[in-house]
């Protein structure tokens, strides 16, 4: 293979760990085919027809506490890891952190790599940062994140 | 043209040549030769068509069928002598061939206007196209979506029924299934000649046979054999045949489809308007005979001199010599992919006919990763479901990978991508051994 820095800087070994790891996995179909949650519970599902992409995510929040994500969903390795990095990542932020976490990951998603994901503001997520370069992939990295907003939004209408 | 007269077999040397008529394919892509093996999507054009194209313009480009004057006849002489090319290289008439923008408009055109005999009243000739409750199309289950939607919305709009011929594990199509399914009420039966994902060439004569039996009408997609390999029409005894230009070495914006002369003169027009008519009044308007009944309005011009340039190309070239080389290119795919750890062929098995392209499945990566990790390489290829979920479906994937190969592909390309195919487990850390 001849070296080829914008793809490895895309799958960097804490994505492809990521993409094994699928942290917070553990929606069941029955559950994924639920259409009415408790309160404080949001769930959504995001399609990507073009490469089939799916993604089902719950997301449930305690007071202003986002408690829980769980998701199920299956698809290439960016929008298996980057699932796998915002469950982990979300877990304990409040409501309104989370919901400027997930603004500035899609700004940084869509610099077309002209944005530095900073570790101290993105955490993990920052190790997405090299798919800015790869238009045709942002989607597939924005997947879960699209997936949690509108879960979010659910979750914390009263 | 080099390759032009040489009636010996193509070779990795008769095919540098080809490839000089071939801008697109000199260039760089990450830092290294563009291989292109995507042409199952789209070929490319070699310059004789680019110039063709451009030389009507700068010559000849006028109103087709609309004009005294001088120019515009000469632009219907090279719009009508396109159309005599076309249809001589898949053996129909001349009468028997009109324009559509692709292979999708030829095939919906042909569900409305089967739809169009449906309803409201219609001519006795016309009534043979009518479909209704109790009626049923047969389709098949490797269909691409081009030639699966419109016939679900033509049953949806008829109340007639759709029905599929299933595949194996291998693709192949269940013929003692086709044979039960294809009956009295069988009313169109639609297939693909050769599938764009299995590169499965399907037994024409065999299913043509049995809607002969039931008088069933056949709708040929010849998409991904027009291309590739010698067709006749008349010789396969189809009804309908449709195909698009920008997969066999012209434009985009250019189809065709061919149907026998005596159906095409009584079937109902889908779109009408100008061109296309004898007698007009307030009420109603009489129909011009085949081809133009089909040709309402502006005709892509321009797109059909191209194609018929195209189709001078690959009649030059030889469509045998092009069939064989490829055929030699997707066996070395099949063998060669079939070879390497981990990785899944769709369809035939090696040594078993193919047309010059293999989609595969790598296990434990997703295609979309494959196709990136390739296209680092600078190895274009498609990822996805290629417009056929239903087939994907079936052998229990949502997506996989294809080469496809043409005439302008060497045997270092398909080398050079099972080389990089080989090395794509081992990239992102599953398989035997390198497993955490
Ligand atoms: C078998 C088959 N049918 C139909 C089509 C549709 O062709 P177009 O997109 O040019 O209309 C394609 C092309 O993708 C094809 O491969």
């Amino acid at each position: 293979m001849q070296p080829n820095s914008a793809m490895d800087a895309m799958y960097q070994e804490i994505i492809l760990d990521h993409a094994k790891l699928r942290s917070g996995s553990d929606l069941s179909a029955e559950e994924a085919a639920e259409t009415s949650y408790d309160a404080g519970c949001g769930q959504v599902h995001q399609l990507n027809p073009v490469c089939g992409d799916e993604i089902t995510l719950r997301l449930s929040v305690d007071g202003n506490t986002v408690e829980s994500i769980h998701w199920l969903g299956d698809g290439c390795s960016i929008s298996m890891a980057s699932a796998s990095i915002l469950a982990q990542e979300a877990k304990g932020m409040t409501v309104e952190e989370l919901r400027t976490l997930i603004g500035q990951f899609r700004e940084v998603m869509r610099s077309r790599g002209s944005m530095v994901a900073d570790e101290e503001v993105l955490g993990d997520a920052a190790a997405l940062g090299g798919v800015s370069k790869f238009p045709a992939r942002v989607k597939c990295a924005m997947l879960a994140w699209v997936a949690a907003e509108g879960a979010l939004a659910q979750a914390s209408t009263p | 043209m080099d390759a032009v007269h040489e009636s010996a077999p193509l070779d990795d040397a008769a095919v540098r040549r080809i490839r000089n008529d071939f801008p697109v394919l000199s260039q760089q892509m990450a830092g290294r030769d563009l291989i292109y093996l995507d042409s199952g999507a789209t070929s490319q054009n070699p310059i004789s068509v680019m110039e063709a194209e451009q030389e009507f313009y700068e010559q000849r480009n006028a109103a087709v069928h609309r004009g005294a004057h001088s120019l515009a006849a000469e632009a219907t002489d090279a719009f009508e002598d396109a159309r005599t090319t076309v249809a001589g290289f898949v053996g129909a008439g001349e009468d028997e061939l009109f324009w559509t923008s692709n292979a999708t408009a030829g095939l919906n055109l042909l569900a409305y206007s089967f739809s169009n005999a449906s309803v409201g009243t219609v001519s006795a000739e016309a009534a043979r196209f009518a479909l209704g409750p109790g009626d049923e199309v047969v389709v098949t289950e490797m269909e691409h979506h081009a030639n699966l939607i419109p016939w679900q919305e033509l049953c949806r709009r008829t109340g007639a029924t759709l029905k599929f011929i299933p595949v194996d594990d291998d693709g192949a199509l269940r013929l003692e299934e086709a044979a039960v399914l294809i009956g009295p009420r069988t009313k169109v039966l639609a297939f693909t000649h050769a599938s764009n994902v299995l590169g499965i060439i399907n037994p024409v004569a065999v299913l043509v046979a049995l809607a002969r039996e039931v008088g069933a009408l056949v709708v040929l997609d010849a998409c991904q054999s027009a291309p590739h390999l010698p067709l006749d029409v008349k010789a396969l005894d189809v009804d309908f045949a449709v195909f698009s230009g920008h997969k066999m070495l012209a434009p985009t914006g250019i189809g065709a489809v061919y149907g026998r002369a005596e159906l095409l003169n009584a079937m109902p027009p889908f779109l009408t308007g100008g061109s296309m008519i004898t007698t007009v009044t307030m009420e109603a308007a009489e129909y011009l005979p085949s081809p133009a009944r089909f040709e309402a309005g502006t005709q892509p011009v321009s797109q059909a001199v191209a194609l018929a340039s195209a189709v001078d190309y690959l009649r030059e070239t030889g469509m045998d010599r092009v069939h064989a080389w490829e055929s030699t290119l997707g066996q070395r795919l099949v063998a060669g992919l079939s070879a390497i750890d981990g990785i899944r062929v769709l369809g035939p098995k090696p040594g078993v006919e193919r047309t010059g392209l293999a989609a595969f499945h790598v296990e434990g990566v997703h295609a979309h990763d494959v196709g990136q990790y390739l296209d680092a390489q600078g190895i274009a290829v498609r990822v996805g479901h290629h417009c056929a979920q239903p087939l994907h479906r079936r052998l229990g994937l949502t997506a996989s990978t294809r080469a496809s190969t043409y005439l302008y592909n060497t045997t270092d390309e398909v080398d050079a991508l099972l080389e990089a195919v080989a090395e794509i487990r081992p990239y992102f850390r599953v398989g035997t051994g390198k497993e955490q």
